[in-house]
């Protein structure tokens, strides 16, 4: 992808070795503008997965899974009182659409899909499969 | 905490083993190697360093020179003081890695043992490895005897480890020549030694947990140019920090190094242009070629990369011939010494006729009678004035003359 404008500097300026920080400052944990997070790196995804809330159990397979940290989580206490990781949603901003996270979803119905690139989410929800009665 | 090693004030060691010692006493954090002929000996050395206790770092067994190479690229990225050692067809193996050491500006040193390159295949000392490496963006230092295969190896941590260079360094000297021979070597003891090369400040380790960076990013049209600009900057800029850092050696080991080293060139008529052992037969030459009435002189550069051209366009100002002696099969060229060389004297308006002649290859012997009547073909164009003698000749070459016009 094209480099910003604002990004481009000069010879003399630049990167050191081209080793990029991820941090701007480490401990507050700022993103530098080199962070992949700042970047468009999925333009290629032709399928996307689509998350289905409702299904899901929040074993975090596909947090584990996922070669680019897609998943967003939340921090959530659990019934028993312990804290827990859960699945909130998928940057879309990172996913590349390999499709892993769907093949290690466990549920009986699968909460997570591909679906092509230009469905709306919504859409892929309302024609999710159901269960055979 | 390592042993500390006994050395006696003067020791009798070969280029291989002065280079081992000096890989010791630098106190390396990991050696990744593949032992190859003739540079195999400092390997081996090191490995039995380690193994008696008087090394503390890690020494990496790989599975071939492109792997040593690419793990003493990820352990100097990690934060480490990194070296190896390689020969010829291991050195053209590492050629890939070489560049993307350099690119990440990683100050690996690398003891090299010149050896010609197959095929045919051929173990002894010519310069075939070292022109390989020449547009690799690393720094080439040359050795001509043990005494200095020790010392460069010492400068070579120095300076590849210097803020201003950041570059991997090599330090070279001819397979056999002095790779296998025994010298007396005045060694620096070795807490005098590691306190001229100093503690390795890491820069940007990935082992930093606390602040991740990414290392060997990519780079296209965008940015690959300012890139490299940047690099060859810091390659061309350091040879101000070699002539401080040689100073720095003089005073801790007497012994004075400079980016020209000549030899009675002050007066001559007639210079020679030589790289590496054959130095020394030169010096012997020069000396015979001045009892006949030839005023010659002798110039090397110390580092072929970066290339001095302004202290030997100096040097050679008032010289009338040169002839410029490559340890390689140019193929195809005039070498790169005498392209160097004449390049350098051009850029300063310097007008002495140059020759090449090509010597020395797989380890073919060149002696001062050779050398002697290079300087007296050379003689002829200063006599003259003019170019009278072919453009490149070939010394000690069996069968009809070979030249090239």
């Amino acid at each position: 992808m094209a480099t910003p404008k604002e990004m481009m500097t000069t010879w003399d300026k630049i990167q050191f070795g081209a080793v990029l920080p991820s941090f701007e400052n480490p401990e507050a944990k700022k993103r530098s503008k080199f962070h992949s997070y700042n970047y468009k790196v999925a333009d290629w995804r032709v399928e996307k997965p689509v998350f289905n809330r409702n299904l899901c159990i929040d074993c975090d397979f596909c947090w584990v899974a996922c070669p680019d940290s897609c998943f967003e989580v939340e921090e959530v206490v659990n019934k028993r009182g312990k804290k827990q990781a859960k699945i909130v949603g998928i940057n879309y901003n990172l996913c590349k659409g390999c499709g892993v996270c769907v093949d290690v979803c466990p549920t009986p119905i699968k909460s997570l899909l591909m679906f092509p690139e230009q469905t709306n989410d919504n859409e892929a929800l309302k024609n999710w499969p159901k269960k055979d009665k | 905490m390592a042993q500390k090693y006994e050395l006696k004030s003067k020791e009798v060691w070969d280029g291989n083993t002065a280079a081992a010692h000096a890989l010791r006493q630098a106190q390396i954090d990991v050696v990744a190697a593949y032992p190859i002929t003739p540079s195999t000996p400092i390997v081996q050395t090191y490995a039995q360093f380690l193994a008696d206790g008087y090394v503390d770092g890690e020494f990496v067994k790989v599975e071939s020179e492109h792997s040593a190479m690419s793990a003493c690229v990820g352990a100097a990225a990690a934060g480490g003081r990194v070296a190896t050692a390689t020969s010829s067809q291991g050195y053209a193996l590492m050629v890939e890695v070489l560049y993307q050491a350099s690119g990440m500006r990683l100050p690996i040193v690398m003891t090299v043992v010149n050896r010609a390159l197959a095929s045919p295949l051929n173990i002894h000392g010519d310069h075939g490895d070292l022109y390989l490496g020449r547009d690799a963006g690393w720094i080439h230092l040359i050795a001509n005897n043990p005494q200095e295969a020790y010392d460069m190896t010492l400068c070579a941590f120095k300076i590849a480890e210097d803020s201003r260079v950041r570059l991997p360094v090599t330090s070279n000297q001819d397979g056999f020549l002095v790779s296998h021979t025994a010298q007396v070597v005045k060694p620096l003891q070795d807490e005098d030694a590691y306190k001229f090369i100093g503690s390795y400040k890491a820069l940007n380790p990935l082992l930093d947990t606390a602040n991740p960076v990414t290392h060997g990013a990519q780079t296209e049209e965008e940015w690959h140019f300012e890139h490299k600009a940047t690099q060859h900057k810091a390659l061309m800029d350091s040879v101000n920090v070699i002539e401080e850092i040689f100073a720095e050696f003089e005073k801790v080991s007497g012994r004075k190094y400079n980016l020209v080293e000549s030899y009675k060139i002050e007066d001559a008529d007639v210079a020679l242009v030589v790289m590496g052992s054959a130095y020394e037969t030169a010096m012997l030459a020069v000396d015979k070629a001045r009892e006949n009435g030839i005023k010659a002189g002798l110039v090397m550069t110390r580092s072929f990369r970066p290339f001095p051209h302004n202290e030997m366009a100096k040097k050679l100002a008032n010289v009338k011939a040169v002839a410029a002696l490559d340890r390689n099969a140019p193929m195809g060229a005039m070498g790169a010494l005498y392209n160097e060389v004449a390049g350098a004297l051009t850029a300063n308006g310097q007008s002495a006729v140059m020759t090449n002649y090509i010597y020395g290859l797989g380890g073919r012997d060149t002696t001062v009678e050779h050398i002697l009547e290079v300087i007296k073909e050379t003689n002829k164009n200063a006599e003259a004035g003019k170019r009278v003698t072919d453009l490149q000749g070939f010394v000690n070459l069996r069968g009809p003359k070979l030249s090239f016009n």
